[in-house]
Order: C-alpha cells, then sequence, then structure tokens
C-alpha cells in the first residue's frame, strides 16, 4: 500500500488548555471556555473566531459523567461558534485524537480553512467506584467487563504479561511514576505537578498536624514500594501506576499550510496522522504490546516521511505506568523488551537521550479522558516552539509526536509535528 | 433460542447449561472463541457451536482489590480481592475470565503460563444470580 497523503497540508497555529484538576461547580462547558481562551492566546498574530468554518470535539462520555449527551453544539455555543458545523468524535480515551483526525481531513480535503479542534471531559462529580464504572463501559462488555475486568485490571493484565516475558519488575512501573511527575512538578497545568518528594513532604506535614506519628521513608522509592503510601489497587499496578480521574479541557486551531503565516511566524506543520483499530485484549496473539500504536506509528512515519529516531519531542499515553513502557517499544524507539532498561537507565527521562512526557505525562498532567489526546499536543505545540518554561528540552527540537490510545488500546492516534 | 444467532445470547446460553462454546465456521474452519456468527476472513460461511475441552493456560492476569458494581455485590473488594485473567484455550483463542484456586496473597508468585481448568461459577448481582466460566489451576 502506497503511503497516504494529504490532498493539502494542515498546520497548527494555536494550541492551549485548561488546567486539568478537580474543579466542582464547572462543566465541560466552562472548561472549554478556559481551554479556548489559552488557545486564543496562544495564537501569535491572533485570529477572528468568526472565520472558523467548523468544529471538532472530543469526548468520551459526558453523558455518563455529567448526564449530558450530544454535546458538540453546547460547546459550540460556548465559544460562539454556532451556526458552524460541530461534531463531536467518540473513540473512549483516544476520542481528542480521533477528533483531531477529522479537522485534519476537513482541512486536507478543502471543504474548511480553519478548524476548531477540542477535547473536554468532566469526571470528578461522581464517585470513584461510578468513574471505575462508566470507563470499564470502553472494554468489551460481552466478555471482559462481566469477568471482572476494571481499566486498572486490563492494563495491570497487559503489565503482567509484559513483565513474565522481558523481565520488568513492579520498581519499573514506580521509576516511570517518579519521572512523570518529576516533569510535571514544572507544569503549572498539571493536575499533580508534584515529585514523589513533595507527596512525601505533604504525608508528614498532614501526620504532623494531626498529632499522629511523622512517618518516614528512605527515599522517594521507599515511599513508592510502601503498601501504606502507595497501596494496590489492581496488581501488580497500585495508586501511583495509574492516571488520575481528572476534569480538562484542550482546544487547537488548524489551517490550511497556505494560511499559517497569517496568523504566526512559527507554526507547526501536521506532517503525519496515523489511526488504527483493533481487537479486544483476548483476540490478541501477543499481549505485552500493543498492535494498533505500531501500525498507526507505520502510517504516521510514512506520510511524514521520518523515522522513530527522528522525534525529539514525545507524548505517550501512559494511562498507567507501565502502558508508557510499551508505548515507547510499539512507536519504535526501544526494540521489544529493551523500553523497560531504557527507562530505569533515565534514557527516557527529561535529560535522557530519548525524552518521554516533558508534560509530566496523564500521570501528573491528568487524564480528562476526552481531552488528553488534544492536551497531548499542546506540550508539543511549547516545546517545538522553545515555550516550554522550565521544562524546555534543549537542542531547539523541530519534530514531535503525540500516542493516543484508546480503551485497552483498541484504538491509537499518531501525529507527528514539524516546526520547518 | 440465542443459540440460532451464534452470538453472546448464545454462549451464556451454554454457559447456563455449564458448557464452554465456540463458533467454527464451515466454510473456512476457523474456530471463535467467543462466539462470532459471520467470519470476517472468508466473509460469511454458515457457523457451527463446537464445545471446548476446558483446558487452557494462563497467558496475563491482575489480582484486583478494587472493582466494577458487579463485583461488589459479590462480596469482593480491598480486603477480599479477586484474580481475572486471559486463559489461552488448548484449542487456540483465548477468552477473559475469573480464576479460581491460586493464593492471591502471594500474587508475585503467580505464573503466566499456569494450566488452567474451567469451571463455572455462580455471582449473586442484585436479586439475580447469574452463571460465568471462570478457570481453576491444576
Amino acid at each position: 500500500m502506497a503511503a497516504k497523503r494529504f490532498n493539502r497540508g494542515v498546520a497548527l497555529v494555536g494550541a492551549g488548555m485548561s488546567s486539568f484538576g478537580a474543579f466542582p461547580g464547572k462543566t465541560t462547558r466552562d472548561l472549554f471556555v478556559d481551554a479556548f481562551k489559552d488557545m486564543q492566546a496562544s495564537v501569535d498574530k491572533g485570529f477572528d473566531p468568526k472565520d472558523i468554518d467548523e468544529c471538532y470535539f472530543g469526548n468520551y462520555s459526558s453523558s455518563q459523567f455529567e448526564g449530558q449527551g450530544f454535546t458538540a453544539p453546547f460547546i459550540a455555543n460556548a465559544v460562539g461558534m454556532n451556526p458552524r458545523p460541530a461534531i463531536r468524535a467518540e473513540n473512549a480515551c483516544a476520542s481528542g485524537g480521533s477528533a483531531i483526525r477529522l479537522g485534519v481531513m476537513a482541512i486536507a480535503s478543502g471543504i474548511a480553512d480553519m478548524v476548531l479542534v477540542g477535547g473536554y471531559e468532566k469526571e470528578t462529580d461522581q464517585p470513584t467506584e461510578k468513574v471505575t464504572e462508566i470507563l470499564a463501559t470502553a472494554s468489551d462488555n460481552l466478555y471482559e467487563n462481566v469477568a471482572g475486568f476494571t481499566f486498572p485490571g486490563l492494563y495491570a493484565a497487559l503489565a503482567t504479561a509484559y513483565m513474565h516475558r522481558y523481565g520488568a519488575t513492579g520498581e519499573t512501573m514506580m521509576k516511570v511514576a517518579l519521572q512523570n511527575h518529576e516533569n510535571g512538578a514544572l507544569n503549572p497545568k498539571a493536575q499533580f505537578g508534584k515529585k514523589i518528594g513533595d507527596f512525601i513532604k505533604m504525608k508528614q506535614r498532614s501526620a504532623e498536624k494531626k498529632g499522629k506519628p511523622v512517618p518516614q521513608w528512605d527515599d522517594e522509592m521507599a515511599f513508592l514500594r510502601d503498601p501504606r503510601a502507595n497501596p494496590v489497587i489492581s496488581w501488580p499496578m497500585r495508586l501511583f501506576d495509574c492516571s488520575p480521574v481528572s476534569d480538562g479541557a484542550a482546544a487547537l486551531l488548524l489551517v490550511a499550510d497556505d494560511m499559517a503565516h497569517h496568523f504566526t511566524d512559527k507554526p507547526l506543520h501536521i506532517i503525519g496522522n496515523g489511526v488504527a483499530s483493533g481487537v479486544a485484549m483476548h483476540d490478541r496473539t501477543d499481549l505485552t504490546r500493543i498492535e494498533t500504536a505500531t501500525e498507526a506509528g507505520r502510517v504516521a512515519y510514512e506520510m511524514a516521511k521520518v523515522s522513530p529516531k527522528d522525534i525529539q519531542v514525545c507524548e505517550v499515553h501512559d494511562c498507567f505506568t507501565m502502558t508508557q513502557v510499551i508505548a515507547t517499544e510499539d512507536l519504535g524507539f526501544f526494540g521489544r523488551g529493551e523500553g523497560w532498561k531504557a527507562l530505569e537507565e533515565g534514557r527516557t527521562a527529561r535529560d535522557g537521550d530519548r525524552p518521554i512526557n516533558t508534560s509530566g505525562g496523564l500521570k501528573s498532567k491528568g487524564h480528562p479522558v476526552g481531552a488528553s489526546g488534544v492536551g497531548q499536543v499542546v506540550e508539543v505545540w511549547k516545546q517545538l516552539r522553545g515555550e516550554a518554561g522550565e521544562r524546555q528540552l534543549p537542542g531547539d527540537p523541530t519534530l514531535g509526536l503525540t500516542h493516543n490510545l484508546g480503551g485497552s488500546g483498541q484504538v491509537c492516534v499518531v501525529n507527528i509535528f514539524e516546526r520547518k | 433460542m440465542s443459540k440460532d444467532f451464534y452470538n453472546a445470547a448464545g454462549f451464556y446460553e451454554y454457559v447456563d447449561e455449564k458448557k464452554l462454546m465456540g463458533t467454527r465456521c464451515k466454510s473456512s474452519g476457523e474456530l471463535f472463541v467467543p462466539p462470532r456468527p459471520f467470519s470476517p476472513s472468508c466473509s460469511g460461511g454458515e457457523m457451527e457451536w463446537v464445545e471446548m475441552s476446558g483446558k487452557g493456560k494462563l497467558e496475563a492476569f491482575t489480582v484486583t482489590l478494587y472493582g466494577p458494581t458487579r463485583m461488589v455485590e459479590a462480596g469482593y473488594g480491598p480486603k477480599n480481592p479477586y484474580c481475572v485473567g486471559i486463559v489461552r484455550l488448548d484449542e487456540g483463542p483465548a477468552i477473559s475470565a475469573q480464576i479460581l484456586g491460586l493464593d492471591l496473597t502471594k500474587p508475585e508468585e503467580i505464573k503466566i503460563g499456569t494450566p488452567m481448568k474451567l469451571t463455572f461459577l455462580e455471582r449473586t448481582e442484585g436479586e439475580e444470580k447469574k452463571t460465568y466460566i471462570g478457570f481453576e489451576a491444576t
């Protein structure tokens, strides 16, 4: 099959997000307004919202989380987009990535010159048990859900298969958490923008206040190994292996390539866009990898005419810690079974040779599922334009990639961005 | 009569009769567990039900402390966790199921590849009792 191509080029000229976290009293509409304003402020030469031709929004399940189905026209209305077309994409945690796909297609096809892409989710109004159940409706309801699989459970099962074959351990996963929280601590929009050391101090202060004995840990790993500080949720996964329950929204402004310089002198070009769908976990022949990611990556790399070694900035879908390790292999950064070693050697840290999730990832930044795939692009936007502040990668990076999984990996969206 | 559809409803009717069944495409011979009413590789074909031997091996698993409502109602929780996994059947296909007969206090000692045999379990969900497939270590 010949490499896929766009009929015309697509550029990113603005990207913004709300803070991710728990925001009682705010609905997805309010969160999206925050994201839209942040995106507006990011467009160097400004733009007239009336020039937006179409809107594509990623949202997993406001119908279950907020009791509001049919969100696209409401969200479009909240930012003054009516009567423009507004369509919601639902692909579980890859809803945001899927909305990007639709926006890219609209511009590449010529039907639109300027597109607003968004993603939003409001999860924290529901108790944790209910959130677990809502997320579990993205697993196979006929055969996985009934067996007792939750989302942490499905990804924990992948982790056991990976650990068994390649020798990774629970310590590997703890090191992912450690690394992502180191990065997230430098991201003011992150829900848990704290280092593990900061969590230790919080626990100690809280004990002190209550007049209880102050707990001591030798170091951050000792804290993560302590089952009282970091309890098992679904073995081998513990609390600090799971991305949080989050509220949040993100927004992007896409335009046709030849218009990009009206809005900024530093546009990013979407040079690769791959999407793949796949089977439920029990139908896979290999549970140590996620085939959709390899396939979406292959399509995106071929379209972009780049290879994994060319990528300088990369946000992967670390809904759970081991998922990040597997993603770095699926995308071709490391060989099979090598990802966990690379992680433990510090190669994926901010100062490593293959930095991953400089934003803090979903783990630290937060995972409002419909917004996550769009939020990843905000980090690439900042890094490739030299605007990532304290977490800015050195070397003036020009090539970035996002990897957004849906469900247990039954969908993956990979985008490749270039600053020319 | 859901069995005529060669689908999930038929599968669970058989589970109520304590049978683990898949479907086989009469033209391509492909075996599907869970069952499919349609063979994507040959775009059709008539199906027939085939009973599985119930033997297999554990391919992946987790020990869950915080389960969904149906598992909480069945009595599971942080103090009484359950194991759920994917079992590859000797016939080839794999399926998700609750895993019994393992020491869940030491999950690190549970081995991928452990031989498994089919069992059936009943869970009380709300007012109802439902039968599900399970596997236990042999």
